[in-house]
């Protein structure tokens, strides 16, 4: 059988892979994506805790997580194509009016 | 058997996450980031939660990765980024992110030691089934339910007012 | 020798059935597709007033031959500036997804072989019908890919187009859909064929049947709804590009989606294999029903003209989905008022 600490060790790399990823890429999209690569580390390990625990808490937990993921996508999706709009670029470093 | 199936899913999965990360196009991240997604709906299944990872392919890989699609399509970014660079290095960011993996890890191997956690509890033939989460759902967590579909009709909301063109 | 092979093979009789079931479920899908080609051509033919297809073979069965093996012979061509990865995947996509899909429908009862009951579908899943709408709604990739990968202007319309038309109408399809789960408390395919055995749902939940059907037109890109191709005004859509057999894979997909989605409303709203005229070969009764319906598939796209985009869209949006909502809170409803008191 697979210990739990594979499974978490599995999550931690996926999520890691996440951050590095919003970290170092400028397209606003793929770092879009790179939030759910980690959202969706975050279920694998509750789904993992709620089988080796034997309850349902952490399903429910991510389910709302999906919810979450739902919301946040349409929101920041729209919000990339109304700053497209203005800016005709998803590139994230020449978006920078509110910087100083 | 679980051996056998969990070590290729989760290393085709690692891999398709690295390649969304290091795609030079934004359909090529997304492919593979559905891909991805697939790859953890068959670890879900391993892990019994059934009905979860049928959501995760109908709600992630059926609906969010759509929407991926389409503004990439609406907005044609095929040739937009194939000279991407890595962002100016920074040190105080790579080492945050060194201290933060280690500290995870570090954590994980720290929980974990504990025996209970060698091998799965024995759970029940229904477990992870549509019956069980459901009853779980509308009874114990009817709250957080309810402020989930609240957060989503913002969401809603939210995105028909941003994406309008002009706002009267 | 051969006793050793079978105490091999003994812990392992589930897979060998399986792989059977797959390869004949494939098989069949496969080979059904040209003959559907011939039916809907020769219908078609006489919705118009003309003959259809006649001079290949009897009655012009042997068209569907001899254009599939046309395809076959056709050049492939890739134009350069096409994605190839994405161009090649993409066909692949579509048929795959549409082959999966049916493997979760029942055609039924299970019988018995050497003791062993074999049951009519591919896997009898406890969540059959949410693995149907998950697996049928990972085809709009192929679509996708198809658009995008294609490097062109009308290819780009038709993928855009295909993936606003296929969210907007799954929420209906799921939410009619959810009627039937409601009335039968299962999301089991065979369980809620079981409960059909004395009234085919689509008698109490008409205006559900109603709405899951148009839905089911909608999603399989199909006449009125099929906004993706419009020959006439994007050229064929996503696949303008594409020739030879990889174009061949497209029309496939389509096909066996209209077979699919025929066999899901079946199985949801006409009672599956339950005849209610008391004859009783199952195979027969589904099968004579799935082509039925995909008879009237043909005749709504020899009869209606295609609807405007955003007639479209608002068809979609601002009728369906009102409607279908409304119609499951009803039957919630009714469910929990009249049924369960």
């Amino acid at each position: 059988m697979v210990p739990l600490t594979h499974y978490l060790i599995f999550s931690a790399v996926l999520f890691s892979i996440g951050v590095l990823g919003v970290l170092i890429r400028r397209n606003a999209i793929v770092v879009f994506m790179c939030v759910e690569i980690m959202l969706n580390a975050v279920n694998v390990s509750l789904i993992a805790f709620d089988r080796y625990l034997n309850q349902h808490d952490g399903q429910i937990f991510s389910f709302m997580v999906m919810c979450v993921a739902a919301a946040e996508v349409s929101v920041g999706l729209a919000i990339v194509i109304a700053l497209f709009r203005n800016k005709a670029t998803v590139n994230l470093d020449e978006i920078n009016l509110m910087k100083w | 058997m679980e051996l056998l199936i969990f070590y290729p899913l989760a290393l085709v999965s690692v891999i398709l996450a690295l390649f969304v990360v290091f795609n030079k196009s934004p359909i090529g991240s997304a492919v593979c980031l559905i891909g991805m997604m697939l790859g953890l709906a068959g670890v879900f299944i391993l892990l019994q939660a059934h009905f979860l990872a049928i959501l995760q392919i109908i709600v992630y890989a059926g609906a969010i990765m759509v929407l991926f699609m389409f503004v990439i399509m609406l907005l044609n970014l095929k040739d937009d980024d194939t000279k991407w660079k890595i962002r100016e290095r920074n040190i105080f960011l790579s080492s945050a992110t060194g201290v933060l993996i280690v500290g995870i890890l570090y954590k994980i191997i720290d929980v974990t030691t504990d025996t209970k956690f060698d091998s799965p509890a024995t759970v029940p033939d229904n477990f992870g089934t549509v019956e069980v989460v459901g009853t779980a759902l509308f009874t114990d967590f009817v709250l957080p339910f309810e402020v989930a579909s609240i957060l989503l009709l913002a969401a809603m909301v939210g995105a028909v007012v941003l994406a309008k063109s002009k706002v009267d | 020798m051969i006793d050793d092979i079978l105490n091999f093979l003994d812990p392992y009789w589930w897979l060998i059935i399986g792989v059977v079931k797959a390869v004949i479920i494939a098989v069949g899908l496969l080979s059904t597709v040209p003959l559907l080609v011939w039916l809907e051509r020769r219908l078609m033919g006489r919705f118009q007033v003309r003959l259809g297809p006649n001079r290949v073979g009897p009655l012009g069965l042997g068209q569907a031959l001899a254009d599939a093996i046309k395809l076959l012979f056709k050049e492939n061509i890739v134009q350069s500036s096409a994605d190839k990865f994405l161009f090649y995947l993409a066909p692949a996509v579509v048929v795959f997804t549409a082959i999966v899909t049916f493997s979760a429908i029942p055609f039924g009862e299970p019988f018995e072989v050497g003791g062993e009951s074999i049951g009519l579908w591919g896997a009898n899943l406890n969540i059959g019908l949410l693995f149907i709408f998950a697996v049928s709604s990972m085809g709009i990739y192929g679509i996708v890919l198809a658009g995008l990968s294609s490097n062109n202007k009308y290819s780009l319309m038709g993928g855009l187009r295909s993936s606003a038309q296929m969210i907007s109408y799954e929420l209906t399809l799921g939410l009619s859909a959810l009627c039937v789960v409601l009335m039968s408390g299962s999301l089991n395919l065979y369980d809620i064929v079981k409960s059909q055995s004395d009234m085919p749902y689509a008698i109490p939940l008409f205006p559900a049947f109603v709405l899951f059907f148009i839905a089911g037109v909608a999603e399989t890109n199909r006449a009125p709804f099929d906004l993706p191709e419009a020959e006439q005004e994007l050229v064929a859509g996503f696949f303008t590009e594409y020739s030879g057999m990889k174009f061949a894979m497209f029309f496939m997909g389509e096909y066996i989606n209209m077979i699919t989605m025929s066999a899901l409303i079946t199985i949801l709203f006409l009672g599956g294999w339950n005849s209610y005229i008391g004859f009783d070969i199952p195979i027969l009764v589904f099968a004579f029903k799935v082509f039925l319906l995909l008879c009237v598939f043909i005749w709504l796209r020899s009869t209606f003209p295609r609807i405007r985009y955003d007639r479209l869209m608002t068809f979609g949006w601002k009728i369906l989905l009102p409607t279908s909502l409304v119609t499951m809170l009803a039957y919630s409803a009714i469910k929990v008022l009249v049924i369960d008191a």
